[in-house]
């Protein structure tokens, strides 16, 4: 339990963000340290004016798969980044941005949700990464 | 059975994964040791749940039932 869960986060979609968050919320609450690195559209989906957009779903959707993520929405369902936010609270999570998608995509630190703690590179992702495992979404 | 004396109850009914986990983790966070807490989920995974919850943190699950609509955990912080 005390292995570290590390999730690099590439993709920028609501729904495959959303089960990030679960998986980070999961970790926190079970005392399970959690690294989280951002990294190209799933670094674009954290900036502080585009957190709340429409971010898409992955095209494996469709149309029935978008109705049934609204249907939910529409049930009061907590957003991505609201799941984030409460794992950091529940437990220690820490989230960095990674430093070649910020300037793939031209983004200064300022710009970013307050949620995310810093910019890192890969070396550090990996030296906190410890011997947890590293899950790629 | 003694009765139970209830702290705090955490009412997690209409909510979805992780929630029902999160409420209750940040719930008895605020509680002292020993305190009852019951919470109430409609969330079917949540069986399963709470159960890796209680046996990874330590907080002793006393009580779980479920009628298949509503279920209910009685939660003692460790």
């Amino acid at each position: 339990m005390d292995e570290p869960l590390n999730l690099v986060l590439f993709s920028g979609t609501d729904d495959r963000l959303q089960a990030a968050s679960v998986l980070a919320a999961g970790a926190a609450a079970l005392g399970k340290p959690g690294n989280v690195f951002l990294q190209y559209w799933a670094l674009d989906a954290f900036r502080r004016e585009r957190i709340d957009a429409d971010h898409g779903l992955a095209p494996e959707a469709g149309v029935e798969g978008r109705s049934r993520v609204d249907a939910l929405r529409n049930a009061g369902q907590v957003s991505w980044a609201d799941t984030f936010r409460q794992a950091k609270d529940l437990g220690r999570v820490d989230i960095q941005a990674c430093s070649l998608s910020m300037d793939l995509l031209s983004i200064e630190p300022d710009s970013l949700d307050p949620m995310v703690d810093g910019v890192e590179g890969v070396t550090a992702f990996y030296l906190n990464a410890g011997n947890g495992q590293v899950v790629f979404i | 059975m003694a009765l139970l004396e209830i702290t705090s109850t955490v009412d997690a009914r209409g909510l979805s994964c992780p929630m029902p986990i999160v409420r209750t983790a940040q719930a008895v966070r605020a509680l002292p040791s020993g305190a009852i807490v019951e919470v109430l989920t409609t969330d079917p995974g949540s069986q399963k749940d709470f159960l890796a919850w209680s046996r990874a943190t330590g907080h002793e699950l006393i009580e779980q039932s479920g009628d298949g609509a509503i279920y209910r955990f009685v939660i003692r912080r460790k």
